[in-house]
């Protein structure tokens, strides 16, 4: 379980991104974080995984304290984290990353396996180099396989990821997110404004201007973020309204 | 041979303890330390013990060649002339790994002068790997120089390795291609400390439909330096490619000056250059998967030295 408690976080420049984040993801549940670009969506994403360091508030994975622990110790506790915008590096391979994601070496078949869950064909990819040469789709699908590779996994974060994926292999990723889903072992966070995505989430949390607009069970939320959709407002738009 | 000649082989060129699986010679401090010859495969001495020649008969398949250098002590300046003439259509590997070691206040060099005689159709894989090793103070230092001749259709893939301990290099490559020859080079070097690293490559495409790739990986950690030049010459119709990247780690310092040079209307000639630092989104990711920031580092220069 990941517990987020009165989480703020303000940039040297003294820019608020998070004012007052107050949240719990259930183990063994699907929560989807959604909301307006610039909200804060990532932001929760870079503090929960270590990258980024809260102004005040704290941060639980399971019984745990993890606010002032480092990303490789956060990693090694289980937590796992799919970038938005995935990294390229010249000279490693898919091989090579998904080994030192998976801590050791990893058979054939367990490569395939990965890769396969991401719409990918080991033959054709196992070699090449993360670099330049794989598109925007490709290096996303490599990127969440990082995440599929991770052992010990607890809590596994995906910032966008159907980013640049295409519509066939849209249901591929659905697929992954419901097995994971009905594994029922681990906390899955993940950032998304697919509806196809929200609409096989457990949990819907809103997050606008750095605060929860909303959160609840999925029958509650996307009903409501459906209406706002229609008549073109923000989500949850009178609450944002009524605060500022 | 000795135990430091020893290590150094083990490390240089895949020696397994007991023997090579092809021709071979092996040569320390100055002297030949083993020879051996196939049935395609002839090394002669030069006159003088200054060098060898190697011939390569034509049409010889999937052979190996070794020619390790190691320079085990100091206030030695070995220069060794080695001559390859490789036969029309022969396919071979050739592994010239060489090493310097000093434990005292001497200097160790090694120069191997190596010139590359590739007739018709010929195909050679030459994988060279340098490494300084010893406690001493003296400068370690090797200095290769390259001649490359390609004929019609030859092709030459030189994969060159200088991971660490050579304290001064300059390393020279000189080539002209003839039509439909390819000149292929993959070069990597990481230096550190105070050391310095050199290289200088000039092609010459005279063949049409001639073509080079250069791709030069780099890492200047410390204090170390390095130079890297090229020219290419596109003399006909031809294509070259040259690519330069670079880490710098600490306060390391790369000078990249690429240049082509275009006679001719249908020569299509390409420079890529990238120096900097290693992304700091590469570490992240690296961390995110439980791998500690100097982990990431290290793993990053691996893959970017290989690749």
């Amino acid at each position: 379980m990941l517990t987020l408690k009165n989480i703020h976080w303000t940039l040297p420049d003294g820019e608020e991104i998070l004012k007052g984040i107050d949240l719990t993801v259930q183990t063994g549940k699907l929560t989807i974080v959604t909301g307006p670009n610039g909200g804060g969506k990532t932001s929760i994403a870079k503090l929960v995984s270590g990258l980024e360091h809260p102004t005040s508030g704290e941060i639980w994975l399971d019984d745990v304290d993890i606010t002032d622990k480092n990303i490789t110790e956060r990693a090694k506790l289980g937590v796992s984290y799919a970038f938005q915008q995935p990294v390229r590096f010249k000279g490693l391979t898919v091989r090579d990353l998904l080994m030192l994601a998976a801590g050791g070496e990893l058979p054939e078949h367990r490569l395939c396996s990965i890769l396969g869950k991401v719409g990918l064909c080991t033959q054709d990819y196992i070699d090449r180099e993360v670099n330049a040469s794989l598109s925007g789709g490709e290096i996303k699908r490599i990127e969440i396989a990082t995440v599929l590779a991770r052992k010990d996994r607890k809590l596994a974060i995906f910032d966008e990821p159907e980013a640049g994926i295409d519509l066939w292999s849209f249901a591929g990723l659905v697929d992954v997110f419901e097995r994971l889903k009905k594994k029922g072992t681990e906390t899955l966070l993940v950032i998304s404004h697919q509806e196809r995505l929200l609409n096989i989430a457990d949990e819907i949390v809103v997050v606008a201007d750095g605060k929860v607009r909303a959160a609840g069970p999925r029958e509650e939320i996307l009903p409501q973020l459906l209406a706002d959709e229609k008549v073109g407002s923000c989500p949850i738009g009178k609450e944002i309204q009524s605060d500022e | 041979m000795n135990k430091v000649t020893e290590e150094i082989l083990r490390e240089v060129s895949d020696w397994n303890g007991k023997e090579f699986d092809g021709a071979f010679n092996i040569r320390e401090n100055g002297q030949c330390a083993g020879v051996r010859s196939t049935e395609n495969i002839r090394i002669e001495p030069k006159e003088g013990g200054r060098g060898i020649d190697i011939y390569i008969a034509p049409g010889t398949k999937k052979e190996n060649v070794y020619i390790p250098a190691c320079v085990t002590v100091g206030n030695i300046d070995d220069v060794v002339y080695n001559d390859f003439h490789v036969g029309e259509n022969a396919d071979v590997t050739i592994i010239a790994g060489c090493g310097v070691h000093s434990d005292g206040e001497g200097e160790a060099r090694h120069n191997g002068i190596h010139r590359f005689l590739l007739d018709r159709g010929a195909h050679v894989v030459y994988k060279e790997k340098h490494i300084g090793s010893g406690t001493g103070v003296g400068l370690r230092k090797i200095d290769p120089v390259t001649d490359v001749e390609l004929a019609e259709d030859a092709v030459l893939e030189m994969e060159t390795l200088q991971i660490r301990g050579v304290d001064r290099t300059t390393r020279t490559t000189r080539g002209v291609l003839k039509d439909r020859a390819r000149l292929i080079i993959h070069e990597s070097i990481m230096t550190d400390g105070e050391e310095y690293a050199k290289t200088d490559f000039e092609v010459d495409m005279q063949g049409e439909d001639s073509a080079v790739d250069l791709i030069s990986r780099s890492v200047a950690r410390d204090h170390s330096y390095q130079e890297y030049h090229s020219k290419i010459l596109g003399n006909n119709r031809c294509t070259g490619h040259s690519e330069c990247d670079a880490i710098l780690v600490g306060e390391g310092k790369v000078n990249a000056s690429p240049e082509l040079f275009a006679g001719n209307l249908d020569a299509a000639l390409i420079h890529e250059a990238a120096i900097g630092k290693i992304a700091g989104e590469q570490i992240l990711k690296l961390q995110t998967l439980g791998l500690t920031e100097e982990e990431a580092e290290e793993k990053i220069i691996e893959g970017f030295l290989r690749g």
